[in-house]
């Protein structure tokens, strides 16, 4: 500790906690003790309802695959970014943030007017080649993959400036090619942003609801994600199975970021 | 053979890095390119490597032309000042990083890194991390990763620039012993003169991309080709219309055939040395000279701040004309 | 009189980038694709929505953003999100000063606190913003169907912005500078204001600027929780989904487009004010 311990810094340091605990800690807490009210009975029920378990099956699905289209992107969209010089990298780079600021009912009414199977640009003719997007599992996953694309960009690029050419020279100059040269030091090295890059993609996918809402046409066990559900059965008066499925959906994201954020070794803030 | 580099020239955007740098590498010498930073020293050695792309000219390492060989082709050891340390990789795995590039037996590259740990004095840090190293640790530990791809040439940009002093002091005596135990053609780059002075076999200043000369370190010292190399290699003062080195003045309480007569204004005492500041009388030159003696010639002499004293250059000392 | 070295002309000069390196072939091949990839998911599609708004002329633009009940929306939209901006400026900056500055037990929770509005899903977060603070409160506040349950909402999903950019820049911050400060005799106002905030103001606004574009097009956490009434708690999303929904997409694309625009005109307006701050400091 640097400095002394004043007055304000209790001050601030319970203001802070307060705020948290009222905004974040009790609320989170509460769903929890529904969804155990009456024992295992909330999630017994949820998962012997056919719906609510295929509803789970398809969100796992759709997360996996965007997720999986998201970190091979990111991987190779940072790397262009940081390591390479063309023209329009600036406008590129200032674009890719952009799906974090447009509302998800947005991005479901852009993907229906690009996707859409009568009305959208190109939803025809790829329905009329054999492949359904919208209110099928691929048109859930373009509105996943939207969504939760810049995450991993956004852990991996600072990354990647921080740690410099130097290790990559060296490498080269050791006789390593490019490929060698990346996946034995340049992915060690950014190893943990691209773990938590991918932990963020995959709570965001699984919990993506907006723009899900608009291009999957919500149609229970057959389109109808976990989200989905948790809305239907809330307002069905099933609240104890949108509680257990909230549960759930919540239990994998914030243990995912836990786990993460232990395992994640401290930041070596001088390595050299 | 060594190193032959022809009509070098680069730029970066409109500035110029290096304008036709010509120059010829002997086999198995220590090297040093010195210069103030931002000269273009760096740039070569970079070029050497295949780091950089020259704008043209070309590169022969060994006889083969490898201006168009990539980096990873052309068995090219280089250190690096920030040493580049695989941060994830412990110090032994560091070591064996290009051998097992190589796909040499597993075998033979455990063998070769224990011979180059020996020869770095890291056997006891093998199993450690570089963040778990001092500063020189890890630079020995890059040299040995260097060294054991067996590389044509070995090239240091400004390999000690980021220790302090004292270490800097003790890997300089250690490269130099090193690299009479391993003779491999070596090209380093410093900006520090008495570095380059005490290590190297042969130096090459370079300025403003230039090449002002080459030469041995005696060479360059005594014979210097322009003002710039003068000043740069040591410190100067100027003594009536000459450049001259502050140790290489002759001076006296006595009237004697003199280059100019002063006053001691200022006496400042460094270790065995005593650095004298003389305030001309000559109204046309009044830049005050410097003169540096040792403590025992001082006391020899007899002088004093305040003194009325006659200076001219040392026998045998070829002053440069400004 | 020593000469001294004269630094090179040129030597000050930045040189051009290292790290970065032109276009490979396999790397041109890769940015090819990549651009590709982005413009099928993010690009065309958002055009699409600017060109459908265009495309019913003028007038369907403007009878949309008069309908009483879309300038409604609107209205509640903008000025909760700017409210629920204005206290995350200030509470995410407390947070991130207090994660960064402060040292005591379970300050690693608190780290994994901040991260759950951004991994929870919206409607989750809807449903636990509900459990407290809905009809069944233990503590007996019930914002449900209420102005406040829409503020509420916005400030849980966009906790995390403001302190995650802070936070870094607060860690890179040189206490050495403000020791300097204070040894120059400023006191801890001065300190705060002529050297710290400044510093800070580049990160701040960029949060600020994250969560007022996530606040203004948050959906998923209001659903259970507003009530959607109209001409009381509904928002812009919704509004959307309603034209969507009954078919009207010219409707719909006029809302998104100015949804777009806002966040547009927010994130450089407050970029343009950062710069005025950090030059005038």
């Amino acid at each position: 500790m640097r400095q002394p311990k004043t007055t304000g810094t209790y001050v601030r340091r319970g203001l802070v906690i307060a705020y948290l605990f009222l905004l974040v800690a009790w609320p989170v807490s509460l769903v929890v003790k529904h969804t155990f009210d009456g024992g295992l009975d909330n999630l017994q029920t949820a998962l012997s309802d056919p719906d609510v378990v295929f509803a789970l099956q398809l969100t796992v699905y759709v997360a996996v695959w965007a997720v999986v289209i998201n970190t091979i992107f990111g991987v190779g969209v940072s790397l262009l970014l940081v390591r390479y010089d063309f023209p329009g990298r600036g406008i590129l780079s200032a674009l890719i943030d952009l799906p974090l600021s447009v509302s998800p009912i947005v991005v479901g009414l852009a993907l229906l007017l690009t996707y859409g199977s009568t009305n959208g640009l190109l939803g025809p003719s790829l329905r009329d080649a054999g492949i359904q997007v919208a209110f099928a599992p691929l048109g859930i996953i373009l509105a996943t993959a939207f969504v939760s694309l810049p995450l991993v960009i956004r852990e991996l690029v600072p990354v990647l400036h921080e740690i410099g050419t130097d290790q990559e020279q060296a490498a080269r100059s050791l006789g390593a090619g490019p490929w060698q040269t990346f996946r034995r030091i340049t992915l060690p090295s950014v190893k943990w942003a691209l773990v938590y890059g991918v932990v963020l993609s995959l709570a965001r996918s699984l919990g993506e609801f907006g723009a899900v809402k608009i291009m999957s046409g919500n149609i229970a066990g057959q389109t109808q994600t976990a989200t989905l559900s948790v809305e239907e059965k809330y307002q069905d008066f099933q609240q104890g199975t949108a509680y257990a499925t909230s549960f759930l959906l919540a239990l994998i994201a914030v243990a995912a970021l836990v786990v993460v954020s232990v395992l994640r070794p401290k930041e070596n803030p001088d390595g050299d | 053979m060594g190193i032959e580099i022809r009509g070098i020239n680069k730029f970066f955007g409109d500035f110029v890095a290096l304008e036709d740098i010509n120059l010829s590498i002997p086999s198995g010498q220590l090297t040093a390119l010195l210069g103030p930073s931002g000269g273009g020293k760096s740039t070569l050695l970079r070029i050497i490597a295949g780091l950089e792309s020259s704008d043209s000219g070309t590169v022969e390492i060994e006889g083969v032309d490898t201006t168009n060989v990539p980096a990873q082709k052309r068995n090219v050891g280089f250190v690096f000042q920030h040493y580049a340390a695989f941060k994830h990789m412990t110090v032994a795995k560091n070591i064996a990083f290009g051998l097992e590039i190589r796909k040499r037996p597993k075998d033979e590259v455990k063998d070769r890194v224990q011979e180059l740990l020996k020869l770095v004095h890291l056997e006891q840090w093998s199993d450690r991390l570089p963040s778990q190293l001092s500063g020189g640790q890890r630079q020995r530990m890059a040299l040995a990763r260097a060294l054991a791809i067996e590389p044509s040439v070995l090239l240091l940009d400004e390999p000690f620039g980021a220790l302090d002093a004292k270490v800097r002091k003790e890997l300089r005596d250690w490269l130099r012993r090193l690299h009479d135990e391993v003779h491999v053609t070596t090209v380093f780059v410093t900006h520090d003169q008495e570095e380059a002075l005490e290590v190297s076999d042969s130096l090459v200043v370079i300025n403003e991309g230039r090449i002002e000369q080459i030469g041995s370190p005696d060479d360059l010292y005594d014979r210097p080709a322009s003002d710039f190399v003068l000043s740069f290699l040591g410190p100067v003062t100027r003594l009536g219309d000459h450049l001259i080195r502050p140790h290489d003045i002759e001076i006296s309480r006595y009237e004697q055939a003199a280059t100019a007569t002063g006053r001691i204004t200022r006496w400042t005492r460094v270790g065995f040395e005593i650095r004298l500041e003389v305030t001309p009388d000559d109204k046309l030159h009044p830049d005050p000279i410097q003169v540096v003696v040792t403590r025992a010639e001082a006391t020899a002499l007899g002088l004093h701040e305040g003194d009325q004293v006659w200076l001219r250059p040392q026998a045998g000392v070829e002053p440069v004309r400004a | 009189m020593t000469t001294e070295i004269q630094p090179a002309p040129g030597a000050t000069r930045k040189r051009r980038a290292r790290s970065a390196t032109s276009l490979t072939r396999s790397s041109g091949i890769g940015l090819g694709l990549a651009v590709t990839w982005f413009s099928l998911l993010v690009l065309i599609p958002l055009a699409l929505v600017v060109i459908q708004s265009a495309d019913g002329g003028w007038q369907t633009f403007r009878d949309t953003l008069t309908n009483s009940q879309t300038a409604a929306a609107l209205r509640l939209t903008v000025t909760q999100a700017l409210i629920v901006t204005l206290v995350n400026v200030m509470f995410g900056t407390l947070i991130a000063w207090v994660l960064v500055r402060d040292h005591f037990w379970g300050k690693r929770i608190l780290e994994v606190i901040i991260d759950i509005p951004f991994a929870l899903p919206t409607i989750v977060a809807g449903l636990v913003l509900l459990s407290l603070y809905g009809p069944d409160s233990p503590i007996g506040i019930n914002v449900a169907n209420t102005e406040r349950s829409v503020f509420l909402a916005l400030l849980f999903v966009t906790l995390p912005f403001v302190v995650r950019t802070v936070e870094p820049v607060l860690l890179e911050l040189d206490p050495e500078v403000e020791e300097a400060a204070a040894s120059l005799g400023a006191s801890r106002f001065t300190t705060l204001r002529r050297i710290l905030l400044p510093a800070l103001a580049p990160a701040i606004t960029a949060g600020a600027a994250l969560s007022f574009a996530r606040g203004i097009s948050e959906y998923g956490s209001l659903v259970l929780l507003s009530g959607n009434l109209p001409n009381k708690t509904e928002v812009a999303s919704v509004r959307i989904l309603t034209y969507i929904e009954n078919g009207n997409e010219a409707a719909a694309a006029s809302v998104a487009v100015l949804l777009l625009g806002v966040a547009l005109i927010a994130i450089i307006l407050l970029q343009v004010l950062t710069n005025a701050v950090s030059r005038r400091a």
